[in-house]
């Protein structure tokens, strides 16, 4: 990849709603190339979204978030990607991984009550015939998401003109 | 932001408290105390400066940070330090030390392993340097800075300050009895230094010469063959030369390039190159020397005896910052460079004019066509009050700045954009 589509990426993992202008600024394209460059890389599927980080304990909306590890045990008909590709189905499903280790996908879930959570859990995941365990945590508190603090960050201490 | 100014703090937290005032007043004075704190500051103090102290004029730094700071609602462009906090590894690495009791001194020149990790580190800028005998651990670069001058400047001597230029090279060369010589750098060379300027100041009869590239407030960098031609003026005229490479990490266009890889450069320079700014580590006070092992003995003589070593907590912090974090620094790195094309394209679009500085953090546009008188202090001194964006009027870095402001991009983003919007009205 070269440089600069590395900053476009990079411009637009700290802030998606960066204009085409403002791209065009940051990279040093210019913003017929940047709009151009976008859509390839749409097309590609190296991008693909632009989604808000939300702070849900931050406005009147009830959210149970929770991460269910799911253990699997294959045969010659199911591989990883079957599984995978029914957890993802549901719209619960925030984020769905395979991992190395104890088990073998790490599903982020969330839902408007623990009730939906569990649901989810009992009804979707655990029936599915590949699945033979699954552990279900509760989020109680988020400090960070996707490369962004909930914790105000502190003040700049620094001086506000040195050499 | 908070108050006080590092290079003037002392005299501002003592105040009026001054127990040697006071003391003295009792005794001397029949006005009591109060009279007594008076006069140590007032006229017939004891403590007038020495000449060589008294003969450096007040920062500009300095002036213009009391302006900045009775606003409160300024986005401030004129921060010479990373607005990033230093990366995790290092600053466990300091907790750790303390921990595990780490509290003595250390070596004169440093802990062994941290001279070891600086020499191999500069390998990649083409430098090389025995770790043992070649290398000088520092309280900042700044440190170093000060080193270089009083372990090679004789009374007299002069010292060639390519200008506009970092603020403490003047001050220092003074403090060590030289006499400094202004060498003007211009915007349309890109603020490279030419031998044309260095022949034009009579730098051929000076004694030593400071580099410091990629230059603070500039942001110039030299390519390759400018920096032959200024190596090569060096050898014909027998020149020591300071280099201030303390932002060699942060090059966005093009490879470091440090005079002391020039042939028969090595053996008549000191590297000076420390850990605050690639960093982020400016509170930690860690910089380093490297030079010929004359060079660096003489160093460590003053250092041995003004210093004993560099602080020992910094050192540790220091070596997990060479070993761990270059993923940081390059990601420090890009996002800077991201904030430069915005901001010089920014900048440009507004009309002013800057030369694409390669590296360090600073643009450096000429203000001298907008402003009134071409004064480039009375321009940022009415941005700062309209519009509440401050930036440090290029004379503040020498003579050679003059019509010009220094815009610092290490601020975040979103500041750096409101700051330019603020620009552009103050501009229309
Ligand atoms: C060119 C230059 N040299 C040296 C320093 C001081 O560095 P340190 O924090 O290592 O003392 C600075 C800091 O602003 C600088 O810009």
């Amino acid at each position: 990849m070269d440089e600069a589509t590395r900053s476009l990426l990079d411009a637009l993992v700290d802030d998606a709603r960066e204009s085409t202008a403002d791209l065009a600024r940051q990279t040093g394209l210019d913003e017929a190339t940047v709009e151009e460059r976008l859509t390839e890389l749409e097309a590609s599927g190296a991008l693909r979204g632009y989604t808000a980080v939300v702070d849900w304990d931050a406005v009147d909306e009830e959210r149970v978030s929770a991460i269910v590890e799911v253990n699997v045990e294959l045969d010659r008909e199911t591989d990883y990607d079957d599984v995978a590709r029914r957890i993802a189905e549901s719209p619960a499903v925030d984020s769905l991984r395979l991992m190395s280790g104890d088990y073998d996908f790490a599903v982020n879930v969330s839902g408007s009550s623990m009730g939906d959570v569990s649901g989810f859990v009992s009804e979707e995941v655990a029936p599915l015939p590949a699945v033979t365990k699954t552990v279900t945590h509760y989020v109680m508190e988020t400090y960070k998401e996707r490369g962004v603090s909930f914790t105000d960050r502190d003040d700049d201490d620094r001086l506000s003109v040195t050499p | 932001m908070n108050g006080g100014d590092p290079r003037d703090s002392d005299a501002r937290d003592r105040g009026g408290d001054d127990p040697t005032g006071a003391g003295r007043g009792s005794v001397e004075t029949d006005g009591g105390a109060a009279s007594g704190a008076e006069a140590s500051e007032g006229e017939g103090s004891r403590f007038s400066p020495a000449d060589r102290v008294a003969s450096v004029p007040p920062s500009g730094i300095r002036e213009f940070f009391e302006i900045a700071e009775n606003r409160d609602d300024v986005i401030s462009l004129g921060v010479g330090e990373p607005d990033f906090t230093a990366p995790w590894a290092a600053r466990s690495a300091a907790i750790e030390s303390l921990e595990r009791g780490r509290t003595s001194y250390t070596a004169n020149r440093g802990m062994p392993d941290l001279r070891r990790a600086i020499a191999e580190r500069v390998t990649r800028y083409g430098q090389s340097y025995d770790p043992d005998s070649e290398v000088l651990v520092t309280t900042g670069a700044s440190e170093a800075v000060d080193l270089a001058f009083r372990a090679f400047v004789n009374p007299g001597d002069t010292v060639a300050l390519p200008t506009p230029t970092y603020v403490s090279y003047g001050p220092g060369v003074r403090f060590a009895g030289g006499e400094p010589l202004p060498v003007h750098t211009r915007h349309e060379d890109g603020w490279a230094l030419t031998t044309e300027a260095l022949s034009e100041a009579g730098v051929d009869e000076a004694d030593v010469l400071v580099l410091c590239y990629p230059n603070n407030p500039t942001g110039a960098t030299m390519d390759a063959d400018e920096m032959d031609a200024v190596a090569a003026f060096c050898r014909e005229h027998d020149l020591l030369v300071v280099a201030d490479e303390i932002y060699a990490a942060l090059t966005y266009d093009g490879d470091h390039q440090s005079v002391a890889t020039r042939p028969g450069m090595r053996e008549r320079t000191v590297v000076i190159n420390g850990f605050s700014k690639a960093y982020a580590m400016t509170g930690l006070r860690l910089g380093y020397a490297m030079g010929p092992e004359a060079a660096i003995d003489a160093m460590t003589k003053v250092h041995q005896y003004a210093m004993l070593s560099a602080p020992t907590t910094a050192q540790h912090a220091a070596l997990a910052a060479i070993d761990r974090c270059d993923d940081e620094v390059e990601e420090m790195r890009r996002e800077y460079d991201r904030r430069r094309r915005y901001v010089v394209s920014r900048l440009r679009e507004l009309g002013l004019p800057v030369a694409e500085p390669g590296g360090a953090f600073y643009a450096f546009p000429r203000v001298a066509d907008v402003a009134s008188d071409g004064d480039a202090r009375a321009f940022a001194t009415e941005l700062l009050e309209a519009e509440g964006v401050a930036a440090v009027p290029g004379t503040a870095f020498g003579a050679g700045g003059e019509g010009h402001i220094r815009i610092s991009y290490a601020t975040g983003l979103d500041d750096l954009k409101e700051a330019m919007a603020r620009l552009e009205r103050f501009l229309s």
